[in-house]
């Protein structure tokens, strides 16, 4: 398993989470495809922490500081983050769907038009 | 051979395209099943694979969190909604937009995989082959990839402590956020 690999994979779960973000009516549907591609980055995030020599070691070879080696894990510390707005997207979104399925009794991003009218 | 660079066993290779083949193939499964039900128990299918991937990249810490909050968290809430608004019962159909969002996902997997393959990485591996990095910063490098936890707990409450206070404000303004509108009345 290659850098190489690992990115196209990452690639190819985002460009399915895209298609299906743009092409489904059902809106959750719609937010799982939002967060399979949220695991896409992360995914990559956490390969290219893995994989790459950080530009602080690349300036300095000889470095062995906390403050240098540490920028290593940057990637992982990034996903984390995403995790976090993931998880604050997914409730919020959830939320929204069930309060316009009270009011519209739809479930469909096609048919939740108020601001349009 | 923990924290020696990066493994590349055949066992391992084997494993990554296993794991990232049914991760793909339970990706498309949530994209292409008409009902939700079944395409949510995919979505759980798709975030385990990512979960392996994780650990095959030695981030094992992210690989806990992500079945922890993914798979225990995130996909019970979208089977809640999904049964809570199950009498729509039509199925996940696609809208018009369905061949220009396919032109779209394609031209972006595309542009994404050339990038991946055409960059001149600088990779870890090969660093520490030539040594052009010091022996004692190879060394430190292995001790942080043996064991990461105590890394990232560091890291988190030293150089990015706003980043980690923020994400709690953020959270609690989601559940207030998600309370309000779920109110009844």
């Amino acid at each position: 398993m290659s850098l190489e690999s690992v990115l196209i994979v990452a690639a190819i779960i985002f460009a399915i989470g895209l298609y299906g973000a743009l092409s489904k009516r059902h809106v959750i549907t719609v937010l799982m495809c939002i967060e399979l591609m949220f695991n896409a980055v992360n995914i990559t995030a956490v390969a290219l922490s893995r994989y790459i020599v950080p530009s602080t070691l690349r300036a300095d070879p000889q470095a062995v500081g906390d403050e240098v080696v540490q920028f290593l894990l940057t990637g992982q510390i990034f996903a984390i983050f995403i995790i976090t707005v993931a998880a604050a997207e997914i409730a919020l979104g959830l939320a929204i769907v069930i309060a316009i399925y009270r009011n519209r009794q739809t479930v469909f991003v096609t048919d939740a038009n108020l601001m349009k009218k | 051979m923990i924290g020696q660079g990066v493994e590349n066993s055949l066992f391992t290779d084997i494993v990554f395209w296993a794991i990232a083949v049914s991760s793909i193939v339970a990706a498309i499964a949530v994209v292409q099943l008409r009902d939700v039900f079944r395409a949510a128990l995919f979505l759980i299918v798709s975030f385990l694979g990512v979960a392996g991937i994780f650990i095959l990249l030695r981030a094992e810490f992210l690989a806990a969190v992500q079945v922890l909050i993914y798979v225990g968290a995130i996909s019970v809430l979208i089977i809640f909604a999904i049964l809570m608004t199950r009498d729509v019962e039509e199925g996940s159909p696609s809208s018009r937009l369905r061949i220009p969002a396919g032109i779209v996902a394609a031209l972006f997997a595309a542009v994404a995989i050339f990038v991946a393959l055409d960059t001149d990485w600088k990779l870890l591996q090969p660093a520490i082959e030539e040594s052009t990095l010091s022996a004692g910063t190879v060394d430190r490098i292995n001790e942080i990839f043996s064991n990461t936890i105590p890394w990232i707990a560091g890291l988190l409450i030293r150089d990015f402590v706003l980043a980690f206070e923020l994400a709690s404000v953020v959270l609690l303004a989601a559940i207030l956020g998600a309370l309000a509108l779920i109110r009844e009345g």
